[in-house]
């Protein structure tokens, strides 16, 4: 009890935390991208915008539109925020600390819990469009949750090829399938599933990209279109629960990409899997900490080189493209590591 | 289901506890508290590019996002129906080629829906507009 409340805590900060990082990082990171200079007023190289936003949002005063559905709009952004927090819940961010495994909660089933609990945030989009009384809000949320609902089923297929490698539904299970190494080609590799499902990462990835409403995928919110797609009636800390809901969202997902794909916590030479020490419990945090960070800075490397998809090139990638493709790797999957061939090397 | 079962589920509940009591207090006590509340007619109306609103915001939107989703409660109910499968196909070795023969036609079941959507052109935002047109033609 006491040592779960410990870790929600510490989760929970963590991700509140990165939030204003990762924010003050896209904006740095696409001015330089652009040459430009990025916000360099507030604090010394403006490392305290972050901070004043959120103050401003904090004092801002709320509009509710007239004629809004109330009390789905009062309730929409805490629907979007909650659900890709709670599903950090069953990410491992470390290996364990005595007989503590450093998780909030290690569900047998993790892999279905995150998939699960996450893609609910889609309801706070869809109810926040919906409920804001406003055209581009309603054609926002809907365009929203259509992106959401199609990705989602080429992300859930990519994830059935690792299972049948990893052979296991739990996090930390499947980390600690990937401490090992293996060699591809007379290459010694860590036995990272990205190395052995190549296919599958890529199309998880995009999957990823398209889930969150990141660039090349951020229709949803597209504001040259739509001003600003779902969330454009709302203001104060209602809109700040969207923003961060979006982040979170990120942060949740890199953590995903990070447990199933890249090895989870474990980096050969640093950390131990067998030790349970408080050292390399904090060695195994920083490794997870430290990978999360590099996959969520490529999010921001993309968003600022890739231009926008149109609508219709957006569905049909994720139908024709990654939906068929992540289909015919599990068949790969399945041919090559089948039960007669044996186990996995 | 042994009691590990439930205490990490009670986990993800004090975990949730803990996230909601953040979003509580901060959008309906603090900020509640320090923002003004000066509402005004003029302000609180729909944004619509600063024009007055025409006609309801609930607007009729294209019945293929019904499609759309129709087709992903199908294809995400295969997907949880893989996912058991999955997990265990390793340990299947005993059965042979069967168990990998058996989701083959399960998938392949599944696969002539999404040919037939394909076909359709439901799939095909732009292409499905000619096809209305085709059809208004006399």
């Amino acid at each position: 009890m006491g040592a779960t409340l410990a870790k929600s805590l510490f989760v929970l900060l963590a991700l509140l935390h990165l939030v204003p990082v990762l924010v003050y990082l896209e904006r740095k990171l696409s001015a330089w991208i652009q040459d430009r200079r990025g916000p360099n007023r507030v604090g010394p190289w403006g490392v305290l915008q972050p901070v004043a936003d959120a103050v401003k949002l904090l004092f801002k005063e709320e509009v509710i539109p007239a004629g809004a559905d109330r009390g789905l709009y009062r309730w929409a952004p805490a629907l979007a925020f909650v659900p890709p927090m709670l599903a950090f819940a069953a990410i491992p961010f470390g290996n364990r600390i005595g007989t503590e495994s450093l998780v909030v909660s290690d569900i047998p089933v993790g892999v279905l819990f995150v998939l699960t609990i996450g893609s609910l945030s889609v309801y706070g989009i869809a109810f926040g469009g919906w409920a804001s009384n406003n055209k581009w809000a309603l054609l926002g949320g809907v365009r929203s949750s259509a992106q959401m609902v199609s990705y989602e089923v080429a992300l859930g297929l990519a994830l059935v090829s690792v299972l049948m490698v990893s052979g296991n539904v739990g996090m930390q299970e499947i980390v600690r399938r990937q401490t090992g190494s293996f060699s591809l080609a007379g290459v010694p590799l860590p036995a990272w599933n990205v190395f052995q499902q190549p296919v599958a990462f890529v199309v998880f990835m995009a999957a990823a990209f398209a889930e969150n409403n990141r660039l090349p995928f951020d229709l949803p919110e597209c504001e040259t279109e739509l001003v600003a797609g779902y969330h454009t009636e709302y203001s104060s800390m209602r809109f700040a629960l969207f923003f961060m809901g979006e982040y979170v969202a990120m942060i949740t997902m890199s953590g995903l990409a990070v447990t199933l794909f890249l090895g989870g916590w474990h980096l050969d030479p640093f950390t131990d899997p067998d030790s349970g020490t408080w050292a390399q419990g904090a060695i195994s945090v920083l490794v997870f900490g430290a990978k999360t960070l590099a996959v969520l800075l490529v999010y921001i490397w993309v968003r600022w080189t890739l231009p926008r998809f149109r609508y219709d090139q957006l569905m049909g990638l994720g139908w024709k493209g990654l939906v068929p493709l992540a289909l015919a790797n599990v068949a790969a999957t399945a041919l090559i590591w089948g039960p007669e061939a044996g186990t996995m090397p | 289901m042994s009691p590990t079962f439930y205490s990490e589920y009670a986990n993800v509940l004090i975990f949730f506890l803990v996230g909601a009591a953040f979003v509580v207090l901060n959008v309906a006590v603090v900020s509640r508290l320090l923002r003004p509340h000066t509402a005004e007619a003029n302000k609180d109306s729909t944004y619509e590019c600063g024009e007055p609103t025409v006609g309801s915001a609930w607007v009729r939107f294209d019945i293929r996002f019904y499609t759309v989703a129709l087709v992903f409660i199908v294809f995400d109910v295969e997907v949880a129906f893989l996912y058991p499968w999955a997990v265990v196909f390793q340990r299947l070795s005993g059965a042979g080629p069967f168990a990998l023969l058996e989701m083959l036609i399960f998938v392949a079941i599944l696969a002539v829906g999404l040919v037939y959507v394909w076909a359709k052109g439901d799939l095909d935002w732009v292409k499905s507009m000619d096809a209305q047109a085709d059809r208004a033609r006399p």
